[in-house]
C-alpha cells in the first residue's frame, strides 16, 4: 500500500447467488484511492461498477455478498464489519450519493433537518451548531438562499438542487471518501456541468477523495485524476486520466472511446464494438472481452490475462502487454 | 431526463442476468418462501382428497349409525362421530369438495366481472370510469356478509344462490386493482406503439393490457379464495347457506355447537379444517405476490 | 445534407403555431396548465433528419408526439404531405397514420413482455389486413434480418434480449409498415455506449435504404451531431434556433445553444477548462414560464426587452433564430 492511500480495495469479489447460479458481479477488483483525488470507475451497465461501490459501503443485499478480498479504509479493514460498526463509518468517514436524489431523501422531512441528522448522528455537537454547519455547507455546495432552503421539502426542489442537498449531506461530516454513483446521469447537461464543477471544487477544498462511478467517458475526462475501466466484473485498464486518453492500450477502452460520436469531427459511420456484453453466468473461459475483441487469439479464449503494468500506474488486462509486473493480487 | 430509474433497472436486470422465467420463479418461491411452498403442497393434498373423496374417506359421509353416536376420537373413528353416528373425518373430507367449489367458482365469476369492468374503467376513463368506480364503492361500502344474506334470503338458500351472491359482491375489489394497473399499463410505451400503429382499442385491451394484469390477478385469486370460503362457512353457520344433510364445514360447526362442552371435536374439527385451508391459501398468495408481483407488494 | 437540392425542398411535415398544454389542476375559472409546447412552427423536409434538442421539460417529446397525433394539440395545425391532419376525423387519419411511426427511448417498456418477437412484428401487418400466414412469416423474418436480429430468435420473448436487441426490434416494428416519417424519441439514450453506436449506424442505414425522414429527439448533442442534417434547439416549449448541423455547431446564434454546447463533457481531458462559462441557475417551471423570451432568466446577455417581449423569428439564410440579440 502506497503512501497517502485512503481507501484500498484488494481483489474484491462480490457474487450474487441467484436461482440460475452464482453471478460474479465483482470479480477480483483492486482499486487504490489516493487522498484528495477523484477516481473514476467507468463501464457499461452490468460491468460491476455499482456493485463495487455497494460492496465498499456494505450495502449489498441478498442474494449478493462479498465472498473474497479486503477493503481497507485508512489502514483499518472494513470488509466484514458488524452492521453497528459499519453504521458509524457510513456517512461519517465514507459516504455515498446516488443517481436519483429523490429516492435518497425522505419526502416528509425538511431537507435541512435531514442533513442536520447526519451531523448529530456522528458528531458530538449541539442542535444549533449543527444547523449552522448545515447552512454553511448549503452555501458551500451552491444552494441559493441556504437559510430558506433549510426548511424546504425535497419535492419543492429541482433535480439539480436535490443533488446538491445530497452532496451537502454526504460532505457535511467531512468524510475521507465520497462515492458518487452516476451523480449526474439524471440531470440535464447544463446542470450536470455545474455539479461536476462543484464536486471538483469540494474535492480540492476539503481534501475528500471521490470515487465517481459513471458510464460517460466525457464526465471522466472532465474531472477525474485516475480512471478504472471495468468490463464484466473486472478492471480492464487503469491509468492516470491523461495517460488513459492519450495512450489508450486495451482494445475495449479503445473501442469504447472510438464509438462515442465526437463533436469535433464529421463521420458517416460510427465505430462499433460488435456483439453484446456477455452474460455473467456464462462468461467465456479466457478473457471476458474475447467474444467481442477484434484482436482475440486462441490464447485469449483459453487463458485469463492478468492486469499487466505497461508504465508506472498504467495497467492493462490484455496479453498484448504481457510483462513481469502484475498490478492485481491474482 | 426520466432516464434515471430506467437506467437503474437496466443495470440491475443485466447484473442478475436475464429476466426470470416461470420456472425460475417457482425455484425462487421454493427457496425464498418455504412456507408458501409448503402451503402449495397442502393445497394440492386437499384438492386431491376432495376430488377422490369417495376413495380417501374411510366411511360414507352420509351413512348414519345410531349405535355409533357421539363417539370419542379413536382408532376406529379418528375424529369421532356426530350425533347421527356419521364419521366426522369423512364428512370433513367430503366437505372440502363444497368449500373448494365455493372458493373457486364464485371467485372466478366475480373476478371475471371485476377484470372486465376494471379494464374498461381504466382504459376509457372519464364517465365510464366514474360510473363503474362509484358502483364499486357502493358495493364495498355494504358489509358483504349482510349483502350475501339479503341475496340468499330473497332467493332462498342453497349452493347455487350462494354462488350468485358471492359473485355479485366480490367483483369490486378486483375491479379496483385491475383499474389501477390498467391506468399504469396504458401509459406504457408498447401501448403507445400499438396506438401509433393504429391497433383497435379492444385489441389493445385484449392483447396488451389484460395479459400484463395476469400476475396480479393470479395473486388476487389465491387471496380471494379463502375469503369466499369463510363467507360460505359464515352463511351456512347462519343458516342461509348449504342445507343439511350436506357436509358443509360451516354447517358442521353449527351442528357441533350444541355439543361444544361435551363433545368439542364436533365443533373444533371443521373449524381447524377451515383454518388450514384459509391459511394455506393466504400463505401461498403472499408467496406468489412476492415472486410474481412487485406492484401489489408496494400497495 | 448531401441530398440534392430538389428533394430537400420537398416539405413532408409542417407544423403551424402548434400549442400543447396539459391541465394540471386549478379551478375552472383559473385553470393551471403546463405549457409543454408554445407556438411552434416547424418544417420537416423529405429524407432529412431533423433533431429536436433540449433539456428536460423543453417539450421536445411532447412536440414529437403531437406532430403525429399521439397527443391532440391544444391549438395549431399540422400538415402531412400538404394535408391537414389535425382536423381529420379518426377514420380519415387512420389511413395516414401508418405513414408515421415512432421509436421509443426505453427498450424495456416499449415491447409488450408477454408477446414474442413474431407477434410483436406481426401486429402492425395484421392490423392493416395481412392475413396469409406464410406471407406474414416471410415479412417478419425479412424485418428481423433488416435490423440484425438472428432469425432463430423468431419465437423469443423480449426479456430474452439485451437492451440493444430490443431497440432493434422496436425499430423493426416501426419500419414494418413502410412509413415515410419516423419519430425517434431518444432512441439511444438508455443504451450503453458500445450498443449506442450500433443502433445509430443501423438508423442511418435504414434511412438510406428506405428514404426515411427522421425527427430525432435527443438531449445528447454529440449523438445529434452525428445523425442530424438540421438541428432545432428548444427551451421551455419554444424554439431557440434552427439550422444546418455543421453551421449551428460551429457558430451558434442563440446564447442558449452556445451554453448547451459548452456544457457537454467532452471525452478528452485536454479540453478541460476551469474557466469555461457555465449557465447558472435552474430551468424555470413550464407551469409558470417567464415572460418575454423564456430564456431571459438564465441568459447573461439579457436586456430589458428580453423580459417584456418574446423575440420574433429572424431568418438568416438557412438558419432561424429567436433572439433579440443573436450572437455573431
Amino acid at each position: 500500500m502506497s503512501e497517502g492511500t485512503v481507501l484500498d480495495i484488494r481483489n474484491l469479489k462480490s457474487h450474487f447467488f441467484t436461482a440460475r447460479g452464482e453471478v460474479p458481479a465483482v470479480d477480483g477488483v483492486s482499486i487504490q484511492v489516493p487522498a484528495g483525488k477523484i477516481i473514476g470507475i467507468v463501464g457499461e451497465s452490468g460491468c460491476g461498477k455499482s456493485m463495487t461501490a455497494m460492496s465498499v459501503m456494505g450495502l449489498l443485499r441478498y442474494p449478493g455478498r462479498v465472498v473474497d478480498g479486503t477493503i481497507t479504509l485508512e489502514g483499518r479493514d472494513i470488509t466484514h464489519l458488524k452492521p453497528r460498526e459499519l453504521a458509524k463509518i457510513r456517512g461519517n468517514e465514507i459516504s455515498m450519493i446516488f443517481q436519483e436524489p429523490m429516492t435518497s431523501l425522505n419526502p416528509v422531512y425538511q431537507v435541512g433537518r435531514q442533513v442536520q441528522e447526519a451531523i448529530l448522528k456522528h458528531q458530538k455537537v449541539g442542535r444549533e451548531e449543527a444547523k449552522a454547519r448545515v447552512i454553511e455547507m448549503f452555501r458551500a455546495v451552491g444552494i441559493p438562499e441556504p437559510e430558506k432552503r433549510y426548511h424546504s421539502y425535497p419535492h419543492q426542489l429541482s433535480g439539480g438542487l436535490r443533488q446538491r442537498v445530497m452532496i451537502a449531506m454526504a460532505m457535511v461530516c467531512k468524510p475521507k471518501v465520497m462515492i458518487a454513483d452516476e451523480p449526474t446521469t439524471a440531470l440535464d447537461v447544463t446542470i450536470e456541468a455545474q455539479i461536476l464543477r462543484l464536486m471538483k471544487k469540494l474535492c480540492k477544498e476539503q481534501g475528500t477523495s471521490i470515487i465517481l462511478i459513471t458510464h460517460n467517458m466525457g464526465v471522466v475526462a472532465e474531472i477525474c485524476d485516475y480512471v478504472y475501466v471495468m468490463y464484466a466484473g473486472k478492471v480492464m485498464e487503469r491509468a492516470e486520466t491523461f495517460a488513459l486518453f492519450e495512450k489508450t492500450e486495451h482494445p475495449y477502452t479503445k473501442g469504447l472511446l472510438r464509438s462515442i460520436p465526437r463533436l469535433d469531427e464529421k463521420a458517416d459511420r460510427l465505430y462499433t464494438i460488435e456483439g453484446v456484453v456477455p452474460n455473467l453466468l456464462h462468461l467465456p473461459k479466457g478473457c471476458s472481452f474475447c467474444t467481442r475483441c477484434s484482436q482475440a487469439t486462441e490464447r485469449c479464449r483459453q487463458e485469463r490475462p492478468a492486469l499487466y503494468e505497461t508504465e508506472p500506474g498504467h495497467g492493462v488486462r490484455c496479453f498484448q502487454y504481457e510483462g513481469e509486473v502484475k498490478l492485481d493480487g491474482e | 431526463m426520466e432516464t434515471s430509474e430506467k437506467n437503474m433497472t437496466l443495470d440491475h436486470a443485466d447484473q442478475i442476468g436475464e429476466a426470470d422465467t416461470w420456472r425460475d420463479k417457482v425455484k425462487t418461491l421454493v427457496r425464498q418462501n418455504k412456507l408458501a411452498a409448503f402451503a402449495a403442497v397442502m393445497i394440492l393434498l386437499i384438492v386431491f382428497a376432495a376430488v377422490f373423496a369417495p376413495f380417501v374417506a374411510p366411511y360414507d359421509h352420509l351413512a348414519q349409525s345410531l349405535t355409533d353416536r357421539l363417539k370419542d376420537p379413536g382408532a376406529e373413528h379418528w375424529l369421532g362421530t356426530d350425533e347421527l353416528g356419521r364419521d366426522v373425518l369423512s364428512r370433513i373430507i367430503f366437505g372440502a369438495r363444497i368449500s373448494l367449489t365455493i372458493g373457486l367458482v364464485p371467485t372466478l365469476i366475480s373476478m371475471s366481472i371485476g377484470t372486465v369492468l376494471g379494464v374498461c374503467a381504466g382504459f376509457y376513463g372519464g364517465k365510464v370510469d366514474f360510473v363503474i368506480m362509484r358502483l364499486a364503492d357502493v358495493m364495498l361500502a355494504f358489509p358483504s356478509l349482510l349483502l350475501a344474506m339479503v341475496v340468499t334470503y330473497t332467493m332462498g338458500g342453497g349452493l347455487i344462490n350462494i354462488f350468485i351472491a358471492l359473485s355479485l359482491i366480490n367483483w369490486a375489489g378486483t375491479a379496483r386493482v385491475v383499474r389501477s394497473q390498467t391506468l399504469s399499463l396504458k401509459e406504457k410505451e408498447y401501448v403507445e406503439a400499438a396506438r401509433s400503429i393504429g391497433v383497435k382499442k379492444w385489441t389493445i385491451m385484449r392483447r396488451h393490457i389484460l395479459p400484463n394484469c395476469l400476475p396480479s390477478l393470479i395473486v388476487l385469486f389465491t387471496l380471494n379464495i379463502p375469503s369466499a370460503i369463510l363467507s360460505e362457512a359464515s352463511l351456512s353457520f347462519l343458516g342461509v347457506g348449504a342445507q343439511p344433510p350436506s357436509a358443509s364445514w360451516g354447517l358442521m360447526v353449527v351442528r357441533g355447537k350444541k355439543y361444544l362442552f361435551s363433545e368439542p371435536w364436533l365443533c373444533i374439527a371443521p373449524c381447524v379444517a377451515i383454518m388450514i385451508v384459509v391459511l394455506a391459501f393466504n400463505f401461498l398468495g403472499d408467496g406468489l405476490r412476492d415472486v410474481l408481483d412487485p406492484y401489489l407488494k408496494e400497495q | 445534407m448531401e441530398n440534392n437540392v430538389q428533394s430537400r425542398k420537398q416539405v413532408l411535415l409542417k407544423a403551424e403555431h402548434l400549442v400543447k398544454e396539459f391541465p394540471v389542476g386549478g379551478s375552472r375559472k383559473h385553470p393551471v396548465s403546463v405549457h409543454a409546447v408554445s407556438d411552434v412552427s416547424l418544417e420537416l423536409f423529405r429524407g432529412e433528419t431533423l433533431a429536436l434538442v433540449g433539456e428536460s421539460g423543453c417539450g421536445k417529446s411532447t412536440l414529437g408526439r403531437t406532430l403525429i397525433r399521439l397527443l391532440e394539440p391544444t391549438s395549431g395545425k399540422v400538415y402531412f404531405e400538404s394535408e391537414e391532419i389535425t382536423s381529420m376525423s379518426a377514420e380519415e387519419f387512420g389511413k395516414i397514420r401508418r405513414q408515421m411511426q415512432i421509436i421509443f427511448q426505453d427498450p424495456y417498456a416499449s415491447l409488450n413482455p408477454r408477446m414474442n418477437v413474431r407477434s410483436i412484428l406481426a401486429e402492425p401487418l395484421t392490423t392493416y389486413g395481412m392475413k396469409d400466414k406464410k406471407e406474414l412469416e416471410e415479412r417478419v423474418r425479412e424485418l428481423m434480418k433488416k435490423v440484425g436480429i438472428p432469425e432463430e430468435f423468431y419465437n423469443r420473448y423480449p426479456h430474452q434480449f439485451s437492451g440493444g436487441q430490443r431497440q432493434r426490434i422496436g425499430i423493426a416494428r416501426a419500419i414494418a409498415l413502410n412509413p415515410k416519417l419516423i419519430i425517434c424519441d431518444e432512441p439511444v439514450s438508455a443504451l450503453d455506449v458500445s450498443i449506442q453506436s450500433q443502433v445509430l449506424n443501423l438508423l442511418k442505414d435504414l434511412q438510406q435504404e428506405y428514404g426515411l425522414t427522421y425527427l430525432f429527439i435527443s438531449h445528447d448533442l454529440s449523438v445529434v451531431k452525428f445523425i442530424a442534417d438540421r438541428v432545432c434547439v428548444m427551451f421551455l416549449g419554444c424554439i431557440c434556433e434552427v439550422g444546418p448541423t455543421e453551421e449551428l455547431y460551429a457558430h451558434p446564434l442563440h446564447p442558449y445553444t452556445r451554453f448547451l454546447l459548452n456544457a457537454i463533457p467532452k471525452a478528452d481531458p485536454r479540453l478541460r477548462s476551469e474557466e469555461k462559462q457555465l449557465l447558472s441557475g435552474e430551468i424555470p417551471s413550464p407551469v409558470n414560464p417567464p415572460s418575454g423570451c423564456r430564456f431571459h432568466t438564465r441568459c447573461p446577455y439579457a436586456k430589458d426587452i428580453c423580459a417584456s417581449q418574446a423575440p420574433e423569428k429572424k431568418q438568416m439564410g438557412e438558419r432561424q433564430v429567436f433572439c433579440h440579440f443573436p450572437m455573431e
